[in-house]
């Protein structure tokens, strides 16, 4: 089931240039067959260039190696990455230990160029390589009475100096409905940049969820489970009050403490400006039907 | 006596050594922001920066009296400095907020009435101006002893600085309750049990 969503976001920065020439010969070919040739790519491509390098794997929000923005990157490298293995169980047909290299052996790995917006107000584009996470659930085979899916972080005291302190209650958990889960915008990212997921960024394989704000996104994943009850959250579980299961980007609903109207791209320098948030992140028109007829200033 | 001594020591550094000391980190940070730095998001590091040097320069203006009780040391000297650098930082950090990370204008108000931990930090820096505006020596002489009365809203201003940091992080950190604890001790200190004298 992989490639069932087109990166709508661009860059020849990002792709080498034969596979960008024909990815564009591609959509050329596509929309040319619609009749729309010469529309091209959307009009706000230009000013989503996907950040650099140095930036994503520099300003990072990843607690357990602790709360300042440069932390990962300086503590992160402590953390053993393989061998790796991601238990999955609950309500699968094949329960079990799978190994981070054998996952990589049957997965197809693709690029998905996404906007990356944080629950604090600032985002980021980044160009990912990994596999949808329906594949890989659909590897373990989910029972009929599965509803929801339940991740946890890998937890360790002597490779992660910020779980010293009680931040947030260790191991770092989240979830995501069923559906959500299997929408072909959710990935399990292993790269970045065609290179591999550096430590700081959640190695050797992470959550990335578009639509909702970062920290929905969980980082070195150990543990999958398959429910039929919501999950408990770890920011969630922290203050119920400012996070809620569901967090999709909603500039109309603010944080308690600070408005999710607008937002500012890393790496605008001193003088970058703030521009406004988009509706589901601008996955609107894909996820919105995730949530036909839902409150979503209830379900926030 | 070494208590002595260190005074010899301080009474060779002049007032203005203070105001470069403590005045150059600002022009650093900006030079820092402009340069890249200060990361890929200098707008807040700054923000962060300065409102922390703010803090900073609070707790040793804090700790001058009990410094001069508890050790001997007298840097009531410097005190004015201290105090109108820390000043200093709260204008920069406020004039970053909303210039360079708030923006618009339409905005700044919504914020500060909208976001508690705004508030208790805009509430502050309101209370650090009659502060600051007679920190001159004609104002100490012509206030006399309410001027004394009037500068305990340090303790206040302190105490609201610590709070506007921790209410603004994510989870429970460390840091800002750091600050709130040792800005606490300072004020404690100085508290008397009934009976006893009374001295600031």
């Amino acid at each position: 089931m992989a490639y069932r969503w087109k990166n709508t976001l661009s860059s020849q920065d990002v792709t080498p240039e034969a596979a960008f020439l024909s990815r564009r010969t591609l959509i050329g070919a596509a929309l040319a067959g619609l009749g729309l040739a010469g529309a091209g790519l959307p009009a706000d491509a230009e000013s989503l260039t996907p950040n650099t390098w140095e930036d994503i794997t520099r300003y990072n929000n990843y607690y357990e190696f602790g709360t300042d923005k440069g932390d990962p990157a300086r503590n992160a490298r402590m953390l053993t990455v393989a061998p790796w293995t991601v238990r999955i169980d609950g309500l699968v047909d094949r329960p079990g230990d799978y190994a981070f290299d054998e996952i990589m052996r049957v997965m197809t790995i693709e690029e998905r160029i996404y906007r990356f917006r944080c629950v604090e107000a600032w985002s980021m584009v980044v160009p990912w390589n990994g596999f949808e996470l329906a594949d890989l659930l659909a590897l373990a085979g989910v029972q009929p009475g599965a509803k929801y899916v339940a991740f946890e972080t890998v937890l360790r005291a002597d490779e992660m100096p910020g779980v010293r302190y009680r931040v947030l209650d260790w191991p770092y958990v989240e979830g995501l409905r069923l559906d959500e889960a299997r929408h072909p915008l959710t990935i399990m990212a292993t790269g970045i940049y065609g290179r591999d997921i550096p430590a700081q960024n959640g190695a050797p394989l992470r959550l990335v969820v578009p639509w909702k704000y970062g920290f929905k996104s969980i980082k070195s994943v150990v543990r999958i489970t398959l429910t039929d009850k919501e999950p408990p959250t770890s920011w969630n579980k922290a203050n119920a009050r400012e996070y809620g299961f569901y967090s999709n980007v909603n500039p109309e609903v603010d944080h308690p403490r600070w408005s999710q109207a607008t937002e500012r791209q890393i790496g605008g320098g001193l003088f970058s400006p703030r521009k406004p948030t988009l509706m589901f992140n601008g996955y609107g028109d894909e996820v919105a039907g995730l949530y036909a007829g839902m409150d979503l200033v209830k379900n926030f | 006596m070494w208590a002595e001594r260190i005074n010899g020591l301080i009474r060779q550094v002049p007032v203005w050594a203070i105001w470069l000391f403590y005045g150059a980190p600002s022009v650093w940070l900006f030079y820092l922001g402009l340069t890249g730095g200060l990361g890929a998001e200098p707008i807040k590091a700054l923000e962060r920066e300065l409102g922390k040097i703010a803090l900073q320069l609070l707790i040793i203006g804090l700790s001058i009296t009990p410094l001069r009780q508890y050790v001997g040391v007298n840097l009531i000297r410097f005190r004015r400095a201290f105090g109108l650098l820390a000043f200093f930082y709260v204008c920069l950090h406020l004039l970053v907020w909303l210039v360079l990370d708030v923006q618009a204008p339409a905005r700044i108000w919504t914020e500060i009435v909208k976001r508690p931990y705004v508030m208790v930090g805009f509430t502050a820096f309101l209370l650090m101006i009659p502060l600051a505006l007679t920190s001159n020596t004609w104002s100490v002489r012509r206030l006399g002893p309410s001027w004394r009365r009037l500068h305990r809203l340090t303790y206040v201003v302190a105490v609201l600085g610590a709070v506007h940091f921790l209410w603004l992080v994510k989870g429970f950190q460390i840091e800002p309750l750091i600050y709130l604890a040792v800005i606490l001790g300072l004020i404690g200190l100085r508290w008397r049990p009934l009976g006893q004298s009374r001295r600031v």
